[in-house]
């Protein structure tokens, strides 16, 4: 058994990256399966806590690159999932305290006993970015209904297609399915006519999420939360699965057409 | 162009609508009403010349034209005709005119002056290239000779050449033809909805929320660039 290793990227920063691999890696841990989530976002670590676990951060990544500590010693064990692991970004070093060729090491030494790798990127298309997508075996994109990310995210599809990584799988996040019947917002089909890359998940807008992420509890938790329940089918088609795509409210069926268009 | 009743072309100093002299005057400035309203933002506050060849156009008419391009943000600065009737209407109504000798860009009307927009029969045989994918933000062609994209140009790509362009397909980014100054290429997409166009040392950009789904060709005429319907 070989872990399959995602990067979760976008270009630009506040889209939900961080939100999205906390949700993601508690979503297949609860359907069994054995996870490591890593914040590659040195000196800017957040994924420790939207995940609950800030307080328990004692090695991070640039400890294990660095030979302070065991691999093993820096993967933080989650509390109510024990096959779920969390290995930290370092707060005081940057970007370039690790290399690509330790990302790829880091995550060929996990593959062997876990299913699923997710590697939380940092903003931007620089050193972070790169280290992040390195030993990807697949990316997934996140973006918002919004033009500047969306113009973000076409930028990361065309440098993944120049490293062979592409294209990619695209999660629209923080839709407003009322603002995209009003045409104030762009609708998926909009951002699939720019980005043309497969959609596998839409993730409507919910004030749950940053509830939940202050709580450092993942929404996915909540089971009255429809960003959680778009989080867990997300999980669901990255297992192979086929699951239609929510009605969302006000949406006019147009949610269901996008699926027989993109489906996983 | 689009539509034979009128015609609105940039010049160095505003805009110059030509309107058809025979059609019903109704039907024609309908049809001006609808022309400028698609393309309102790329016209906004622009002083505008009209053409109104040997039509008469009594005073209430006028009045009626010049209010139909102020609701627009659009003035009408002068006009030109053949017509005494509609010169003395706009004696009137304070327009300047081509028999007042102020126009300094008079000369656009007269086809003797028109640059020889013939093209070189060298450019036939230059170097070409073929790019088949779309150009994603941040990928940047930049080429002597002519690119034809089978594909799209996203918001964020560039395209510099300095032959042609010709994009078969959704063109949202920046595009510069006849990049070494060559102002007898043009640039042409099945849409046309670019951030912005260059030819040569022209520049324009295109107004958001317009969108046009006929192909478009941009070229250079009467020192401007124009755009429109490819066929």
């Amino acid at each position: 058994m070989t872990a399959t290793v995602f990067t979760i990227t976008s270009g630009k920063g506040g889209v939900g990256k961080t939100t999205t691999t906390a949700n993601l890696g508690v979503a297949l841990a609860r359907s069994n399966k054995r996870v490591v989530v890593i914040d590659a976002d040195i000196g800017l670590r957040n994924l420790d806590g939207i995940m609950g676990l800030e307080n328990r951060v004692v090695y991070d990544i640039v400890d294990i690159v660095e030979g302070r500590c065991q691999l093993r010693q820096a993967m933080i064990k989650h509390k109510h999932f024990p096959d779920l692991y969390l290995i930290p970004a370092a707060q005081t070093r940057d970007k370039n305290a690790v290399s690509p060729s330790d990302m790829i090491k880091i995550c060929d030494a996990l593959r062997p006993n876990h299913d699923y790798v997710l590697i939380d990127s940092p903003a931007g298309i620089e050193r972070g970015y790169r280290n992040a997508v390195a030993p990807a075996d697949d990316v997934l994109i996140v973006t918002n209904p919004e033009y500047s990310a969306v113009k973000d995210a076409d930028r990361i599809i065309g440098l993944l297609d120049a490293e062979n990584k592409g294209p990619g799988r695209l999660i629209i996040n923080r839709i407003r399915p009322e603002m995209v019947k009003s045409g104030d917002m762009l609708s998926p089909e909009d951002i699939y006519d720019i980005l043309g890359i497969k959609i596998i998940g839409i993730v409507p807008e919910d004030h749950l999420v940053l509830t939940a992420s202050n709580k450092g509890i993942p929404v996915t938790l909540n089971e009255n939360s429809r960003a959680g329940v778009a989080f867990r089918n997300i999980a669901r088609r990255l297992m192979g699965e086929e699951v239609p795509f929510m009605k969302l409210e006000g949406s006019n069926g147009f949610f269901q057409r996008l699926l027989g268009l993109f489906g996983s | 162009m689009a539509n034979a009743l009128v015609t609105i072309k940039g010049i160095e100093n505003g805009l110059l609508i030509e309107l058809d002299e025979n059609e019903v005057w109704l039907t024609v400035t309908e049809t001006l009403a609808q022309e400028i309203d698609a393309k309102e933002s790329f016209f906004k506050n622009s002083p505008v010349t009209v053409n109104l060849g040997s039509r008469p156009v009594g005073k209430g008419d006028m009045k009626g034209l010049i209010a139909l391009l102020e609701r627009r943000t659009l003035t009408l600065w002068a006009v030109v005709s053949s017509s005494n009737t509609s010169i003395n209407s706009a004696h009137e109504l304070d327009i300047k005119t081509n028999e007042s000798n102020q126009l300094p860009f008079s000369d656009l009307l007269n086809p003797a002056h028109k640059a020889d927009t013939k093209p070189n029969p060298l450019n036939a045989l230059s170097k070409g290239l073929i790019i088949r994918r779309t150009l994603r933000s941040g990928q940047r062609v930049d080429i002597k000779g002519h690119v034809v994209i089978i594909g799209d140009v996203n918001p964020g790509a560039e395209v510099i050449a300095t032959g042609d362009v010709v994009i078969w397909g959704k063109l949202r980014g920046t595009v510069h033809a006849g990049a070494d100054g060559d102002t007898n290429v043009m640039i042409c997409a099945l849409e046309m909805s670019p951030i912005q166009l260059r030819i040569a040392d022209y520049i324009v950009t295109s107004p958001k929320g317009i969108h046009q789904t006929e192909p478009e060709i941009a070229m250079i005429r009467d020192n401007q660039i124009i755009v429109e319907s490819w066929r």
